[in-house]
């Protein structure tokens, strides 16, 4: 009864009965919320999980487009990669993050951001080409764009898996561990506390026949005595009462009762 | 949830690590970014580039605060699988391209591979 399972190492009082099942209501609804939020976050995840599936896909696309329209530009300006390696000084396109409450996880989104004096490259091309490139650079940004998006979502991704991992650890912890726990914690109480009633039930039926048995001994022990004493010859006295004795006890007002007197 | 702890707001940057083209295109979209230290966050890597000095990129570039999204080439992420694989952080964002000469493989992408298994198919 009490010595199944783990419990909590307390007294069995009835103040630690009532806290107990506090705790064990407290747990419950604790379980009920968290599986809520579970629930949630894995509806979310399984949307960002799609999405990341597709933006992937489509990623490889844009990069080949890309791919492409740069080796345009190699074929009409030639190599450029050198020039463009040495002219790069200050990121002109950055990301921000923004952050996105998904039922209390705090989720991050990349913004693109392209600073308007995005002109690092302008003598790249001059004698030639520099239109292939313009265009190419177009590519290149929208294909970033992408990118920044997938990444987002990635993160995203990451975050979530991360919390729900942890949320489902949660819930199965207090589903297996902390309200078993408890509900042992409660059982053990309550067979202590019963346990302790019967006890206390049991003796004082003890004392109530040791009483019993004291008094009947006693009575005894005085008949005997009474009985040695009056052998002896000597008189017993008796407490009788009040019109004491075994002829004691008449009414005395129906004693010597008048006649009715009839005129 | 040690990954968040960093402020995301602070980082702004992309990285690259990639063959000549990839990187020369990114750059070309504005992403390249030198830093007062000479600092740069793309990494150009050719078939004499040692695997050593792609991994010490790789670890560079995911430890830098101001670093939002690493981009990395398919095949060049290959080369370091096993560090890739371990990366599961957050924060920077990791990102598998395809490259002109290496067509995009779903399979080998880690994230991708992540989806797969918890998709079940």
């Amino acid at each position: 009864m009490s010595g199944t399972g783990p419990r909590e190492a307390i007294f069995p009082t009835r103040m630690n009965l009532t806290l107990t099942k506090g705790r064990l209501k407290g747990a419950q609804t604790g379980h009920s919320l968290l599986a809520k939020k579970r629930d949630a976050l894995t509806t979310r995840f399984r949307t960002i999980l799609r999405k990341v599936d597709e933006a992937k896909r489509l990623m490889g696309r844009v990069l080949q487009l890309a791919s492409f329209s740069l080796a345009e530009v190699t074929y009409t300006a030639g190599d450029i990669s050198y020039q463009v390696q040495e002219s790069v000084k200050r990121a002109s396109y950055t990301v921000q993050a923004r952050q996105e409450n998904v039922s209390g996880v705090v989720l991050p989104a990349f913004d693109g951001i392209r600073s308007k004096d995005a002109s690092d490259f302008n003598l790249t091309g001059l004698s030639r080409g520099g239109q292939q490139i313009q265009k190419c650079r177009d590519t290149y940004v929208k294909a970033v764009g992408t990118l920044v998006e997938l990444a987002s979502l990635q993160t995203a991704f990451t975050i979530l898996d991360e919390v729900i991992r942890a949320t489902n650890r949660r819930v199965n912890a207090i589903e297996h561990v902390v309200i078993p726990r408890l509900d042992n914690t409660i059982k053990y109480i309550n067979s202590e506390l019963d346990e302790m009633d019967r006890e206390e039930f049991f003796r004082l039926k003890k004392v109530q026949g040791k009483k019993k048995r004291d008094a009947e001994k006693a009575n005894d022990e005085r008949g005997k005595q009474n009985a040695e004493f009056t052998g002896k010859g000597g008189e017993l006295h008796r407490d009788e009462g009040i019109g004491g004795g075994d002829a004691g006890g008449a009414d005395m007002l129906d004693e010597g009762k008048d006649d009715d007197v009839i005129f | 949830m040690a990954t968040t702890t960093t402020n995301p707001k602070d980082r702004t940057l992309l990285a690259v690590i990639g063959d000549e083209d990839s990187v020369t295109g990114l750059l070309l979209a504005g992403i390249g970014d030198v830093d007062k230290n000479q600092k740069k966050n793309f990494l150009i890597v050719d078939a004499k580039t040692q695997t050593s000095v792609i991994e010490s990129a790789f670890q560079d570039f995911t430890e830098r605060k101001d670093v939002a999204i690493l981009l990395i080439n398919q095949h060049v992420a290959e080369r370091i699988r096993p560090t890739v694989d371990r990366y599961q952080a957050a924060f920077p964002a990791l990102l598998e391209i395809p490259s002109k000469e290496h067509p995009y493989d779903p399979a080998k992408d880690s994230v991708l591979k992540r989806v797969q298994k918890l998709r079940g198919d």
